[in-house]
């Protein structure tokens, strides 16, 4: 079976142009500009099954949108493979491009003066979608992301959320295959994220879509991702379960507990981050976390007790600074 | 591969139409720059056609007059101004979208420029017949050239639509395209006939006009129509064209290649 999609050695470097402060160096760029090589993407190596939901995260600048702009064909690599379904992305097949979609937030292909069914029936026809699919698709996207009283307005009367909303629509109408979606959620509320992660997994489960999605909201990835592939200055440092990004990169968990008798002494059991009269909560190393355990249950006298992971964005931020 | 542009077309036209009519007040604003300019070079030449006894370079006062409003119709019909937008296309982010689509974004240009004049062509009539009847001009209609002129007219649309299309390209290159334009819009005002009629520049001038592709975008179809040519003139300009658009289309096909392959290597 063909990968959906498949990145082998993937190298992107670009020639900056540089110059030095004041005038004469503003002289000396005339005769001789000097340009620097900055690899954006080194050696990225992925394969991405039909069908998966796969989060790509990694700190501004990591090398996600460049990854994601020479998989979709808006770059070249300079050196390396990349394919999706099989087709050269840089090629711009017309084959390869009725079956992709690109999502980046903040971006917009609607026409902004006219009302947006106008601009759904320009993809209709682009993408040479019969009628009766158009009216189906339509109907079920109007349905899900709750489109009915917008598609009458011109773009520009519409406020940021549900022009992300439209935006998603329109790049949909054409069911593709594979969807890129570089931070959907940017700049909307708490509510519309929610119903777009939603969205998300209903069309992935409904249509099998393959999607690569790049998020700074870690509940988006959650939600939807089991998968993740973390890149950071260029190169990939971890593909795989989301659990087992939790696992390899944190070396603590937090417990918490209740006691009865809020006047007993915890010092010497670990390192305590918080206490209050009945709460407390500790930070202990994975490995010491069973013994750690028992003795608190075994010494004390306790009401309640969990045991937590950190935050996911904590996890993400630690994997960050340890490859720093 | 047809069926798909027959259906593509009218969609784009649809939709063009749609926004230029929202676009109204701009587009009559517009307007008022393209229907000036010839009413100068009309009224000038009408003067300096009266101060020597009547006629300059076979133009009588009143054919003047006819010369610029046919004209005014003739660039109406031909003038693009991909070359301004371009380069924010570029800047902004719009081109990255156009180039996921699966059509060349050639298509919906050409679409949006169609529609303009059709919508514009209201406020164009109008300002025609008020120029009939303030300026009386003279017209030598005749049927052959008549017949003629719609070839003439829709060739020079299709060389001057697609050779500023493959100009406008330069922006993936500099950001600078400003100066480049201005030159470009200085001799294209020179040779293709807006400043004056062929007839009344310099031999020389008008052999070098005639070498260039400016003449055959606008001033070709208006001395057609002013039966100022005779029928195997009319067609070797017709011939002519062909050629032209030919040449600009192979410049496109080949420059535009190099130009997304540029685009793709930098990033945006």
């Amino acid at each position: 079976m063909v990968a959906a999609v498949l990145a082998d050695g993937l190298h992107k470097t670009y020639q900056v142009p540089v110059r030095g402060a004041g005038i004469q160096a503003a002289l000396k760029s005339l005769v001789h500009r000097e340009t620097e090589a900055v690899q954006a993407v080194k050696n990225v190596n992925l394969e991405i099954a039909e069908g998966e939901v796969v989060g790509f995260l990694g700190p501004n600048g990591a090398g996600k949108t460049t990854t994601i702009k020479m998989l979709t064909g808006l770059l070249h690599p300079t050196t390396g493979i990349a394919q999706v379904f099989g087709y050269q992305p840089a090629k711009r097949e017309h084959q390869f491009l009725m079956q992709i979609t690109l999502v980046m937030g903040q971006r917009n292909q609607l026409l902004w003066d006219i009302p947006v069914i106008d601009s759904f029936d320009r993809n209709r026809v682009i993408y040479k979608v019969s009628k009766t699919d158009y009216e189906k698709t339509l109907d079920e996207l109007v349905a899900l992301l709750d489109l009915d009283s917008l598609l009458h307005k011109p773009v520009r009367n519409l406020s940021l959320g549900e022009r992300m909303k439209c935006e998603i629509a329109v790049a949909l109408l054409h069911r593709p295959r594979m969807l890129f979606l570089d931070e959907p959620t940017i700049g909307l509320d708490v509510t519309m994220q929610r119903k777009l992660r939603e969205f998300i997994t209903q069309y992935n489960q409904q249509t099998g879509a393959t999607v690569l999605l790049t998020s700074h909201y870690m509940a988006d990835v959650q939600a939807l991702c089991k998968r993740v592939i973390v890149i950071h200055h260029g190169s990939i440092l971890f593909d795989g379960y989301l659990d087992h990004l939790v696992q390899r990169f944190t070396a603590h968990k937090t417990i918490s507990i209740k006691l009865s008798d809020p006047l007993v002494d915890l010092s010497g059991y670990g390192e305590l981050i918080t206490r209050s009269e009945e709460q407390a909560a500790f930070r202990i190393p994975n490995r010491e976390a069973a013994n750690f355990t028992s003795r608190l249950l075994r010494d004390l006298d306790i009401v309640d007790l969990t045991v937590e992971d950190p935050p996911i964005e904590e996890i993400i931020e630690s994997v960050f600074n340890q490859s720093a | 591969m047809l069926r798909y542009y027959l259906n593509l077309y009218p969609a784009f036209l649809r939709i063009a139409v749609l926004a230029q009519i929202q676009y109204r007040a701009s587009g009559v604003i517009w307007m008022i720059g393209s229907i000036i300019e010839p009413v100068i070079f009309l009224v000038v030449w009408s003067r300096v056609a009266r101060a020597r006894g009547g006629e300059v370079g076979g133009y009588a006062e009143n054919e003047f007059a006819a010369y610029y409003i046919v004209l005014m119709l003739v660039n109406h019909v031909t003038f693009t101004w991909i070359m301004h937008v371009f380069q924010s296309r570029i800047q902004f982010g719009q081109l990255s979208f156009q180039l996921m689509r699966p059509v060349h974004p050639i298509h919906e240009d050409l679409s949006d420029n169609v529609a303009y004049k059709i919508v514009q062509l209201t406020v164009m009539l109008p300002a025609v017949i008020i120029l009939i009847l303030i300026f009386q001009p003279k017209f030598n209609f005749e049927m052959w050239s008549l017949l003629l002129a719609v070839p003439a007219i829709i060739l020079a649309l299709a060389v001057r639509f697609t050779l500023e299309w493959t100009l406008a390209l330069v922006a993936f290159w500099t950001t600078r395209v400003n100066a480049i334009n201005q030159s470009y819009f200085a001799i294209i005002m020179f040779f293709s006939g807006r400043v004056a009629p062929m007839a009344l520049l310099p031999v020389t001038i008008q052999s070098i006009a005639s070498a260039l592709p400016f003449y055959y975008m606008i001033a070709f179809p208006v001395e057609l129509l002013l039966g100022k040519l005779t029928p195997a003139q009319a067609l070797t300009n017709i011939v002519i064209q062909l050629g032209w658009l030919a040449f600009a289309l192979m410049l496109l096909v080949s420059l535009w290649k190099v130009a997304v392959k540029q685009y793709s290597a930098v990033g945006n």
